[in-house]
């Protein structure tokens, strides 16, 4: 392919795919609501509550994220380092919180936490956390494993302690990789509505709640606008600070393909640190999930399979079994997957370009940060004619799981894309290879693993996205969150058993699918 | 690269299906498109019989609770989303009928309807269910410690009721909102003080219905919670018989009579709909007793029609206040913001 | 010295190296020869702390250094293909030891300009790493190993990936190098020419085993086995003896005994392949600027001083 297609397909693909998904239907919104008579809009910013909604949305989000990076790096180090039996595994059992609805887990919380604890500041921290360790284990967790242990090696031989070793070379090499994850981890707790909500009680507002509150409970749409742009405004500028670190952290060379690098558990002292690791995130993880499994099997004063026998029976309140809800959210997740991988793709090899256009690398990842209640409004006011009305068409859905899920990509290809020495291109190139064949041979081998890794999010973000599409009007094909919010919703033992059953479900689905996706590997090893 | 494209190819398929699944929206004089809110179900039979009378095939589009689902019909009006909308509640009609949502009808069947549950002289909404946000009760929480049921809203400032009482968020709750509206419907001008002395008497305040009902009243089942008083339903009580295993005898919650606060629910033919006969054909099945007598088992509130009969359960378990606490909607609609930020004021901050 | 121990290393059951034993004494080079797969680089990996063997061990000055870790050992080693930072410029890498064990700011400076002097690439300090040509990077390794002054550097095939003229200037100045600062080193390598020049004494393993340590005229002439010599570059070799092809006088004589089958012209020497009558095959290696040609009859007499039993 010539050089100029390519770069015609990989900067247009994506800028047309978010210009008319995610630019057009927000414009739509904003321009409803800032326009009309009435008050001044700044009105809603000189409020002094706006300006504490504003600040706790802040702080929270960034306390978040320490928090978060914290107590997955232990893991993230373990999958960097060691090639053990049921790796594979590990990295798709931590993706399960990350997809469960928010209500369900923070019900979850609510049961563990002891009566005086349960709602503040520290439990919404923890929460977050909970549900967005995933991403950070994950994302850094696969960049360790492509990093070139002699480096750390020629370290020590040096004279470098342990800990040294950590900071002069483990730290600045896994830089951009912890700015990709801390990235998506803050923008994920800048706009967490349910969490904040549940767990913190009605003194703890964001800005994401307060423009819902301003939109659907007093339709002052003006204010919700003007509480948009504020929102967008500080996510934009988080993720310009984000993808300014990136750029600056990466330094091309130091990778090197995981079957080189990772090594084998051998000593004591490793099986514990192995063990430890593992155990306490697996801990902290598992905790929350028991509950929902223990809720899901419990039958008046026993434990019995009844609940996930009645999800066979179809309910009225989802006019189908939830069977079929599993089998849409299925369908629905595989086909946001591909749109993610092909859209997200394209636009991470434009961004990796060493001539890159930042604006495409802002725009891709502001969808995370975007109001998800003013874009699903958007969403019904801008498709409303033909021939674009397409409000009800079943496809929506799956575009707008991929908005969510196109950032995950790009920010988990690019550090990984940027690192690839230049000089095994330019060896490709010599050899006779044109652009689009030294893509295929050479970066696409190394970035394998990463495509693995975003596919995997890709699908399971879809397949918990619960945000986004609340607004959308969806034909009688509930997703399996909506189910289960949905069940939740009625009074009764059985309808909340089959909730946490169908929670369950959600789980086992996750991993299966990602551990699935995962599977699929370039076997073909290239250079290395 | 070979298993990569082929699973790729395979997911695309799948795409596809679905794309191709359901055709976009065209003018299809064949098919009713129903809007409404999370909670809205109905028995597959009965959606069966309205589609063979009618020969219409009947769509529900579902999105979210009543707020947002009002919120969408306003930003949509002219070009709505479908054809009849339901589940505006009286909280909500004002600003409906404000923003020209609807298109007037006048059923049939509205004769066999209680005519107080009637608002708009116009008809451009017509009321289809009733239900009550009422306080709940666990009855063996009383029973076991040999206390009074609280038995009205001043009866929760005593101090033999301290910390017992669990409430949603006016601000972000519908049933939160509905008693908040109670103790204005109860006090008048002095409602301020009531919430002040609640706020004394230790009232907890959680965000939204699934918090408070599931994880800190003590009578639903399978709860840990602490609290013996709710704001729920006056269905609820009921439910929890309906759906326990094995079923009691009795139920075991009760609802403070005094304490309820009317909500109805209205069902209205959309401005701009693509069929709108179809559109009517449905209110009036909605109307319809069949439908009627479907909706306490489906949505777990009252019917609107007076000689439609109640299954067994609600007989039994069910409690129907007569004289329950109401607003007229447009003092709601016009006071409803200024009242919810008092409110937090009062009891949140 | 450094003391090697009857050292074993396992992986996935079997030895990647076997019982290897050796000494390297003070400022004495060793060179470790051997071909890829022998286990050189794992033993050097051994020494360094980067690998616990199995059984055996390794002593300094007469202590044991299992338990002891890499960073404590003051062990140096220079990475095949370098493996610098690249996150660092030349200034970071080459001082970074320095830096590790504290030495204030002025004598780090002062001791990394004279290390970069050393190894001639003074100036070079805020290059970047990835500017620099394969061999200026080989020399920051060089430079990088060597200032924190190790009591013993380890240098894996640190020519491997260089081309011809740089790596024979490469290997002149490394020798000076070591000569002038006394240093005690192992210097692992699959090249003779680099080991041979290098080493004080010469190391040769194979299959995991330490097969034979000599001087160089010592392995040179007195090979232990059919192997070595022949990884030695011996021609010549059959059964237990060897001929060495400069005891191979070739003279052109049209009744000789032999034929000559090629002539390789490989810079100072011709190496020529002479077919006998009697049925053997022999390499000469012969100086003359006049030599015969391939189908020539030569006249093929052997010294036998040039004649090696092998052991």
């Amino acid at each position: 392919m010539r050089r100029r297609t390519w770069r015609a397909v990989t900067y247009g693909v994506p800028l047309a795919f978010l210009g008319l998904f995610f630019v057009y239907p927000l414009a739509a919104i904003l321009d409803r609501g800032l326009r009309g008579a009435g008050d001044p809009p700044l009105d809603v910013l000189a409020d002094p509550l706006t300006r504490e909604v504003v600040w706790f949305t802040v702080w929270q989000a960034l306390a978040s994220t320490v928090l978060t990076i914290a107590l997955a790096t232990p893991a993230a180090y373990v999958l960097g380092r060691y090639r053990f039996r049921g790796r594979s595994v590990v990295s798709a059992i931590v993706v399960v919180p990350f997809v469960l609805p928010t209500v369900v887990v923070a019900l979850a919380f609510l049961a563990i936490l002891p009566d005086g604890v349960e709602r503040g500041w520290a439990p919404i921290l923890v929460a977050h956390a909970f549900f967005n360790v995933a991403v950070v284990v994950r994302i850094v967790g696969t960049f360790w494993a492509n990093l070139d242990p002699r480096l750390g090696e020629a370290a020590a031989t040096l004279g470098a302690s342990p800990a040294q070793r950590a900071r002069e070379i483990v730290l600045p090499l896994l830089a951009p990789a912890l700015a990709a994850a801390g990235a998506i981890v803050f923008l994920f707790s800048f706009t967490s509505f349910g969490i904040v909500l549940i767990l913190g009680g009605p003194r703890y507002a964001t800005i994401e709640a307060e423009i819902y509150n301003q939109a659907v409970r007093l339709f002052d749409l003006r204010a919700a606008a003007v509480l948009s742009l504020v929102q967008l405004a500080c996510v934009v500028a988080a993720v310009w600070v984000a993808t300014r670190l990136e750029r600056r952290l990466v330094v091309a060379g130091g990778l090197r393909a995981e079957r080189d690098t990772l090594r084998s558990i051998r000593t004591r002292r490793e099986k514990l640190v192995v063990a430890a690791s593992l155990g306490g995130l697996g801990l902290f993880l598992g905790l929350p999930l028991a509950v929902l499994v223990e809720r899901s099997l419990a039958v008046g004063d026993g434990y019995g399979l009844d609940a996930y026998r009645a999800l066979a029976e179809p309910t009225s309140i989802l006019l189908a079994s939830p069977w079929e809800a599993i089998v849409n959210s299925f369908v629905y997740a595989a086909a946001a997957s591909v749109i993610a991988i092909v859209v997200g793709g394209l636009a991470a090899f434009a961004v990796a370009d060493t001539r890159g256009s930042r604006l495409l690398d802002l725009l891709v990842l502001i969808p995370l940060g975007a109001s998800a209640v003013m874009l699903g409004l958007g969403f019904l006011i801008a498709f409303d004619t033909p021939p674009l009305d397409i409000r009800a068409a079943p496809w929506i859905v799956p575009v707008v799981q991929a908005l969510v899920a196109i950032p995950f990509v790009v920010r988990i290809m690019v550090p990984t894309l940027r690192s690839i020495d230049p000089r095994l291109r330019e060896a490709a190139a010599l050899l006779g290879a044109s652009p689009g064949r030294v893509r295929r041979e050479v970066d696409l081998p190394i970035v394998a693993r990463g495509l693995a890794v975003a596919a995997g999010f890709a699908f399971a973000i879809s397949l918990g996205e619960f945000g986004a599409t609340v607004f959308l009007a969806r034909p009688d094909r509930p997703t399996l969150p909506v189910a289960i919010f949905r069940f939740l919703g009625r009074p009764g033992e059985v309808n909340v058993a089959q909730a946490y059953a169908l929670a369950v479900v959600l789980m086992a689905v996750t991993v299966l699918s990602v551990l699935l996706v995962e599977r699929v590997r370039m076997r073909r090893g290239g250079w290395f | 690269m070979k298993r990569l494209t082929a699973v790729l190819g395979a997911l695309a398929a799948a795409a596809v299906l679905v794309a191709t699944g359901c055709g976009g929206s065209d003018e299809q004089p064949t098919r009713v498109v129903l809007v409404t809110h999370d909670s809205f179900a109905v028995s597959e039979d009965v959606k069966r019989a309205f589609e063979e009378e009618s020969g219409l095939e009947l769509r529900i589009l579902k999105a979210g609770d009543a707020g947002e689902v009002v919120t969408r019909a306003l930003l949509t009006a002219g070009t709505p989303e479908g054809d009849v909308l339901f589940g505006v509640d009286n909280n909500l009609v004002k600003r409906a009928l404000t923003g020209d949502v609807f298109e007037p009808y006048e059923s049939p069947e509205l004769a066999s309807v209680d005519p107080a549950l009637v608002v708009d002289p116009e008809h451009r909404v017509t009321p289809i269910d009733r239900g009550d946000v009422c306080l709940n009760y666990d009855k063996h929480w009383y029973a076991s410690r040999g206390l009074a049921l609280p038995k009205d809203l001043v009866a929760l400032t005593l101090p033999r009721y301290r910390d017992q009482l669990v409430v949603e968020n006016a601000a972000t709750s519908t049933p939160g909102l509905a008693f908040m509206l109670a103790t204005i419907a109860e006090f008048g001008d002095r409602w301020q003080g009531y919430w002040r002395k609640l706020r004394a008497n230790g009232v907890l305040v959680v965000d939204g219905w699934e918090d408070a009902y599931y994880s800190r009243f003590s009578g639903s089942a399978g709860s840990k919670g602490k609290r013996p008083v709710v704001v729920s339903y006056a269905s609820s009580p009921p439910a929890e018989v309906i759906f326990a295993k094995p079923r009691p005898s009795t139920a075991p919650t009760g609802v403070v009579e005094a304490s309820c606060f009317r909500q109805v629910e209205f069902a209205g033919v959309l401005r701009g709909a693509k069929n709108e006969e179809g559109a009517r054909k449905l209110v009036d099945f909605m109307l319809s007793k069949r439908f009627q007598e479907d909706i306490p088992l489906q949505m777990f509130v009252f019917p609107a029609r007076t000689d439609a009969s109640l299954p067994p359960e609600f007989e039994r378990f069910a409690v129907v206040p007569e004289r329950p606490l109401e607003l007229p909607p447009q003092e709601i609609e016009q006071n409803r913001e200024s009242w919810v930020d008092q409110w937090t004021d009062i009891v949140v901050r | 010295m450094l003391r090697i121990e009857d050292v074993t290393v396992r992986f996935d059951g079997s030895a990647a190296v076997d019982d290897a034993s050796l000494e390297v004494g003070r400022g004495e080079v060793v060179a470790v020869l051997g071909p890829s797969g022998s286990g050189k680089t794992t033993l050097l990996r051994v020494v360094a702390g980067l690998q616990a063997p199995d059984s055996g061990r390794v002593l300094l000055d007469g202590v044991d250094l299992a338990g002891t870790a890499p960073h404590r050992r003051g062990i140096g080693l220079v990475f095949q293909d370098h493996a610098l930072f690249p996150h660092r410029d030349v200034d970071g890498n080459v001082s970074f030891g320095l830096r590790m064990r504290g030495d204030p700011p002025r004598r780090v400076t002062a001791r990394t300009a004279e290390v970069l002097e050393l190894v001639g690439l003074t100036g070079f300090e805020h290059r970047s790493v990835g500017s620099l040509s394969g061999g200026e990077q080989q020399r920051v390794a060089l430079a990088r190993a060597l200032a924190p002054e190790p009591t013993v550097l380890l240098l894996d095939e640190p020519l491997g990936s260089l081309d011809r003229r740089l790596r024979d200037g490469l290997l002149e100045d490394l020798g000076q190098l070591f000569d002038e600062l006394g240093v005690t080193a192992m210097y692992v390598t699959h090249d003779q020419t680099e080991a041979f020049t290098l080493g004080d004494r010469v190391a040769v393993m194979r299959a995991g085993g330490v097969v034979q340590v000599a001087t160089p005229d010592e392995l040179w002439s007195h090979p232990a086995d059919a192997d070595v010599a022949r990884f030695l570059g011996l021609a010549n070799v059959a059964g237990k003896e060897v001929v060495r092809p400069e005891a191979v006088t070739v003279r052109a004589s049209p009744d000789g005994n032999g034929t000559v089958e090629s002539a390789v012209r490989t810079g100072p020497l011709v190496r020529l392949r002479v077919a006998l009558d009697d049925g053997r095959a022999l390499e000469a290696a012969v100086a003359a600027v006049d030599h015969p040609a391939p189908g020539d009859r030569v006249d093929v007499t052997i010294d036998p001083e040039g004649i090696v039993r092998l052991r």
